[in-house]
């Protein structure tokens, strides 16, 4: 039996093969060196520019004159060459893809890393650089080796007050960083029927950060349900037994939850062992946890507290807010005293809207936490979103649930 | 296809946040990226790269797909890197800056003289020898154009 990646890609694992993409996008960070390398190919046009999105999610607003004019340059180039084009609040290019674009069985490749999360939906989704993104925009068609994949068996439920970023975090440190370099990871098992896109999403997103190409999920009724909501009638994936060259099997009743501390995502504590360090920043948001499920979830712990350490939350797209406006949700976040910001990647990579000095200590439900990554001497240490709100309203690491 | 250089050795797991940091990315002036590159891990690395050959330790290029780094790596004059596997982005990255990469468990110490042999599929340092996973002939060939643009101008 072949792998969803052998299907997709159409080749038996180890073998390379050009396949026409069937979506491709940049972001305001990768965009920029997309645009210079495609012009010095002389190519004219772009092949395929329905199939070409341009998101910027990176730096937004602009923060400077350099950045303000970089984005000036793409802006006015994906406008002028009919690119399907979203500007500053319109969020985060993987939400945006995943919001009734990307399509189960699809070839989807964006100049990000994690591009890794659409294989949520049972795509063929991976990053490349921006040189690769060039040459799709030329020609519509890249190579790809067709990886290996390792299976993900995930059994039972999700309990107490642990959740999918638990779970995330948890495969990544058994794998550890490079633990499936070059492969490709397939979640399967009784426990996915239960796992709603949101955790899916969560769960497919840090596959990167064991060097998968991709991580994904067969397209079941909770995928084609989601996809219905935005007018997508879409079929099931028949799931298979293919060959994996590596298994890994997960207890969900198990999982408890955890924090990656910096500078690896693969190196986990429970978070009661870390309790009490003090904090100066929180962050809640990003394509890792930035979704209408996480936000709902911050707003059910701080309902009514007030946060005691500054507290960023960056909504993961437009929807995303707006959701969280019509609810009331959004009030109770703003009332519990946190600083919502536009969606998109707030200070995830350390560059606008919440960078932290030096020797700050940021929790945070993004995905890295490396050397200076949100800031010069600071450090980030990685959870979910219980953990991070309870800990938001406790000025300090909190075990989620307890009594704060 | 043969390229040697001085060693300069670098740890496991390297991430492409090491090698040029977020703050530094929003310009065009890839001059600020070779001389800010690998500014987090030691500030000296940037002066000691023209005509080295990086020997790193695996999963060299993990993280962000940033292709600064490797535009980085390649202004600052990096002739080569050797290390036991790269993150995969990164991987498709240097080959289509042109930068030669070689996938082996390559002991030795820094400013030792290194040398990898495509033609051959070995690379050496003083007197150990590995062979290196052979690249693809897609691969090889971008190489040998100097990367991906030129591979493409040569055969449009």
């Amino acid at each position: 039996m072949t792998t969803l990646s052998e299907r997709i890609l159409g080749a038996p694992a180890g073998a390379y093969v050009d396949c026409m993409v069937d979506q491709a996008y940049v972001h305001d960070g990768t965009g920029v060196l997309t645009l210079e390398t495609w012009k010095a190919l002389e190519c004219g046009e772009i092949a395929f520019p329905d199939r070409i999105s341009v998101l910027f999610d990176h730096i937004i607003p602009a923060n400077n004159s350099i950045t303000a004019d970089l984005q000036r340059e793409l802006r006015n180039f994906a406008c002028s060459h009919d690119l399907c084009f979203s500007d500053i609040g319109g969020g985060i290019c993987h939400q945006l893809m995943g919001e009734g674009k990307v399509l189960p069985g699809e070839i989807v490749v964006g100049a990000d890393s994690h591009t890794c999360t659409l294989g949520a939906f049972g795509a063929f989704a991976t990053g490349v650089g921006a040189t690769d993104m060039a040459a799709i925009w030329a020609t519509g068609s890249t190579w790809f080796r067709v990886p290996e994949s390792i299976g993900i068996f995930l059994s039972g439920r999700l309990c107490g007050d642990a959740e999918a970023k638990d779970l995330a975090l948890t495969y990544v440190s058994r794998l550890g960083m490079d633990g499936a370099t070059y492969h490709a990871l397939e979640f399967v098992g009784d426990a996915i029927p239960h796992l709603s896109m949101d955790s899916r999403f969560t769960l497919s997103n840090l596959a990167v950060e064991t060097g998968a190409k991709t991580g994904m999920f067969y397209a079941d009724a909770v995928t084609c349900g989601y996809l219905e909501s935005f007018g997508k009638t879409t079929k099931p994936q028949e799931p298979a037994s293919p060959h994996y060259t590596q298994e890994l099997g997960f207890e969900l009743e198990d999982i408890v939850p955890v924090i990656a501390v910096p500078p690896r995502v693969d190196t986990l504590r429970p978070v009661a062992d870390l309790c009490g360090i003090p904090l100066d920043q929180v962050f809640i948001g990003t394509c890792t946890n930035g979704r209408y499920e996480d936000l709902s979830r911050l707003a059910s712990i701080i309902r009514g507290g007030k946060v005691r350490t500054r507290t960023i939350v960056a909504p993961a797209s437009r929807a995303v807010l707006e959701e969280a406006a019509r609810t009331g949700i959004l009030s109770d976040i703003i009332t519990a005293g946190c600083t919502v910001i536009p969606p998109g990647c707030g200070p995830c990579l350390g560059a606008h809207m919440g960078v932290i000095g030096e020797g700050e200590v940021c929790l945070s439900t993004s995905n890295r936490n490396f050397i200076n990554r949100m800031g010069i001497g600071g450090d980030v240490y990685l959870s979910s979103v219980s953990t991070a709100a309870a800990s938001a309203l406790a000025g300090e690491i909190t075990v989620p649930g307890g009594n704060v | 296809m043969r390229v040697k250089g001085h060693a300069v050795c670098l740890p496991a797991d390297v991430d492409t946040d090491l090698i040029i940091a977020g703050r530094y990315l929003r310009t065009k002036d890839r001059n600020v990226w070779s001389a800010r590159v690998f500014e987090d891990l030691d500030p000296e690395l940037a002066g000691k790269l023209r005509g080295a050959v990086i020997v790193a330790g695996k999963n060299f290029g993990c993280g962000s797909s940033r292709e600064q780094a490797a535009v980085a790596l390649k202004g600052a004059g990096v002739a080569g890197i050797v290390a036991p596997t790269f993150a995969r982005i990164f991987f498709r990255n240097a080959i289509n800056l042109g930068i030669p990469l070689a996938e082996a468990d390559l002991p030795c110490h820094s400013g030792e003289q290194v040398i990898i042999d495509f033609t051959s599929g070995i690379v050496e340092a003083g007197s150990c020898i590995r062979n290196i996973t052979p690249l693809s002939p897609r691969m090889l060939e971008i190489l040998a154009a100097g990367g991906l643009v030129e591979h493409w101008r040569q055969h449009r």
